[in-house]
């Protein structure tokens, strides 16, 4: 069966050059970074030049870059590395697990939260920010791009405030980087997780820029790692991935390759608002190129990715771990969206391997999926009856 | 609804459950060259009632658990069949949960496997397999469906194995429900199915059958209820009143109806010479009635909600076999209509412990005509 994926929110494939960059480092070149000979000294070189590619990616200096296993940990060493008991932390309704989940054991901890809400199209307000300040507030945190829906947050004007507070402002930049231009001193951050496998490098690393002079404590006892922030053995193959990934995409972004991706995303945008009783979650804000999140309405969105799946589109409701959850997407509910029509969601996410053929595919699919579903749900038979 | 769709069919959903009998139905189907998509059913989420007061996590129930969802995924991979979860906790605790609590606090004895069946696994669960492009529903529920050319009907049968025979739990399905649905074990006994498990190189042909209600750990009912309304923020009802005898006696008090069920000889909390057991359960007074063995046989019940399967209507006064809970030996007995919703089920000898909130089925031989629930 032929097999189209527009889930690259989820997870991006290894580009070829990120593969044929990786492959010397696990049989030919496999020393320990940290080791004094030859061998070492060839891993050494292979993970600081990554180093230089992601500080490169950012608009930073590479010493400021910690390599980590991922997006979650780098969020998680950000506010647990910077946070402590009676802190006062600023997030948003609508962040990914790692940070939301991660500020839910901080309050368990004796913390407090604020988590200012979202407009209608998604958006944080930032006087919310500002408003929210108080004498012990340690750190914001709120996210560059939602993964879900794909709206940019007012991060830049956010950065100002944190910046006029002095409080540490750390950004879940996973799914904004690579996808439009990140530059870590125009957004006045002091923290910005990235993640691997976003942006066509393997799963299992990320970093987190760590602004220097932050003072940050490890999560990790150990060696003197990533320079005492992250101990543990370098992840050397998933690193030089990384480091490439973060070139192509640099390369890709001075190119343009950010407007192509958008008007493919576009029009697969537009092909699916043809179909009755459709719309775009957080329509009218500011998105990254590469996502369009939709609601169908009279359908559970789980259903119709089941059945796109079996014809070979693969698609998502959401967040990946949201699947087989009770509630409706959190962030779709924050807002404002009802239960059912946030049920009825579903994430289409293109990546830099989807041709123009594939997106016809998917629009030549989708529609003809939908009228079935439709056609054998009792409520769009009660919605079509009550015309 | 012709018997000619079933066959045009080229793909059948499995429900899958994780247990032997739903992972075998799906490796047969298999093997026999269908296009097969396995699909479970997340219902309850065993994590909500615990943490609850006397609800350790030790002995949650396993409904849903993950660990037969990693049961089901496995078997899925191992057979070469897509595989999915879908989430329908939502509507199982509007249609099963919450009408099961409300039995038991009004004095009847609920069967949630026949809810389940009749809004979940046959109505939702049928409705995705059809909009994901399955026409066909396989289940490993133990009983046969076929089409009757005479009547016209589709005819739910008893499973070969009268022992493990399900047909009490599948009374309510429509000629729709059966038109879409087959049973591929119903012809075989269960050491056949184990036997089929371990040829399919199933890892969990010996996993032992499950027999409890599946969101109720350890079959605990009261403790289920006491920490499903506490997690629902509502106390137990009072629902305490006096336990009566037969010809009026006032004997005692009870804490609760909820407590109780006909036919109940243990917990009364009243000692007399000799044994007595729960006659009857009065929901709008809270009274108990209790009273001798002889006493809980009784020749007539009355049954609502009917769903009548081999035949359109009754019109005639018929003679089947009727059974009354799922361990019982189908008694013969009369059906009469008394009104539209309702019969009134005369057995030719007196039958024990009829209960309020279990099932009548009807048979005619092996053949279900149809049911009802007791009131």
């Amino acid at each position: 069966m032929r097999r189209v994926y527009l889930d690259n929110s989820a997870t991006t494939p290894v580009l070829p050059e990120v593969l044929e960059g990786m492959q010397p480092y696990f049989a030919e070149h496999f020393g320990n970074a940290s080791s004094i000979h030859h061998h070492g000294q060839e891993t050494r070189a292979a993970v600081e030049s990554a180093r230089e590619s992601v500080a490169a990616l950012l608009g930073c200096r590479a010493a400021e870059v910690v390599f980590t296993s991922g997006g979650t940990e780098a969020d998680n060493l950000a506010i647990f590395g910077l946070v402590t008991e009676g802190d006062h932390v600023i997030s948003s309704t609508v962040e990914h697990h790692a940070v939301l989940n991660a500020c839910k054991h901080l309050e368990s901890e004796g913390c407090e939260v604020t988590y200012v809400p979202v407009d209608g199209r998604g958006q944080v307000d930032p006087d919310d920010v500002r408003r929210s300040l108080r004498s012990n507030t340690k750190l914001v945190t709120i996210m560059m791009a939602n993964n879900e829906t794909g709206v940019l947050q007012p991060v830049d004007e956010i950065g100002r405030i944190t910046a006029e507070a002095d409080v540490y402002f750390h950004t879940d930049g996973v799914q904004a980087a690579g996808k439009v231009p990140v530059d870590v001193k125009q957004v006045g951050c002091d923290l910005l997780t990235i993640s691997g496998h976003k942006i066509h490098a393997p799963q299992g690393v990320g970093a987190l820029y760590v602004r220097k002079g932050t003072q940050l404590a490890p999560m990790l006892y150990g060696g003197r790692h990533e320079r005492s922030r992250r101990a543990g053995t370098e992840n050397v193959p998933g690193i030089v991935g990384l480091g490439k990934a973060a070139e192509l995409a640099r390369a890709g972004l001075d190119r343009g390759d950010d407007k192509k991706m958008a008007s493919k995303r576009d029009r697969l945008e537009r092909a699916l608002m043809h179909v009755e009783s459709t719309g775009v979650n957080g329509d009218g804000a500011p998105r990254v190129p590469n996502t369009t999140s939709i609601y169908v309405d009279f359908i559970e969105g789980e259903a119709l990715v089941i059945a796109l799946d079996l014809k070979g589109l693969a698609v998502s409701t959401g967040a990946a771990c949201s699947s087989g959850a009770i509630e409706p997407s959190h962030v779709l509910t924050a807002m404002g969206m009802r239960a059912a029509r946030a049920r009825a969601s579903v994430r289409f996410s293109l990546g830099k391997q989807n041709t123009d053929e594939e997106v016809d595919f998917a629009i030549g699919l989708v529609p003809e999926t939908v009228a079935r579903l439709r056609e054998l749900s009792p409520v769009w038979g009660k919605a079509v009856v009550g015309r | 609804m012709e018997k000619r769709e079933r066959m045009s069919s080229s793909t059948i959903a499995v429900a899958m459950s994780g247990g032997v009998d739903s992972s075998t139905v799906a490796a047969v189907l298999r093997a026999e060259g269908h296009t097969v998509v396995g699909l479970t059913m997340q219902l309850w989420n065993q994590r909500r009632l615990a943490g609850h007061d006397g609800m350790p996590e030790a002995v949650q129930g396993r409904c849903c658990s993950l660990d037969d969802v990693y049961d089901a995924r496995q078997v899925a991979q191992t057979i070469g069949i897509p595989y999915y979860v879908v989430n329908h906790e939502e509507r199982f605790e509007r249609e099963v949960v919450r009408p099961f609590v409300q039995d038991y606090l009004s004095g009847r004895t609920p069967i949630p496997c026949s809810l389940c069946n009749n809004h979940l696994k046959f109505d939702q669960l049928l409705m995705v397999a059809r909009q994901i492009g399955a026409d066909t529903l396989a289940t490993g529920h133990y009983a046969r469906v076929e089409f009757d050319e005479d009547r016209g009907r589709w005819l739910l049968k008893r499973a070969a194995d009268l022992a493990k025979d399900q047909t009490y739990f599948l009374f309510g399905l429509t000629q729709e429900q059966l038109s879409r649905t087959i049973f591929p074990l119903g012809g075989m006994s269960k050491p056949a199915v184990r036997e089929l498990a371990r040829k399919h190189g199933l890892a969990l042909a010996e996993k032992p059958d499950s027999q409890e209600i599946c969101f109720v750990p350890g079959g605990d009912y009261k403790r289920f209820l006491d920490t499903y309304l506490a997690e629902q923020g509502e106390s137990l009802p009072d629902t305490s009143g006096e336990l009566v005898t037969t010809d009026g006696r006032t004997i005692g008090e009870h804490r609760g109806i909820h407590n109780f069920t006909v036919g109940q000889r243990k917990g009364l909390g009243v000692a007399t010479g000799t044994p007595l057991y729960v006659i009857q359960i009065k929901g709008d007074t809270g009274q108990v009635v209790v009273g001798s063995s002889q006493e809980l046989y009784s020749k007539t019940l009355r049954a609502r909600r009917l769903n009548l399967i081999a035949v359109e209507d009754l019109q005639e006064r018929m003679w089947v076999t009727v059974k009354i809970r799922h361990r019982h030996e189908p008694a013969p007995a009369l059906l009469e209509k008394t009104s539209d919703d309702e019969l009134l089920v005369t057995f030719d000898q007196p039958q024990r412990a009829i209960t309020p909130g279990q099932a009548a089925v009807f048979y005619d031989g092996e053949v279900v005509v149809g049911g009802g629930w007791i009131v």
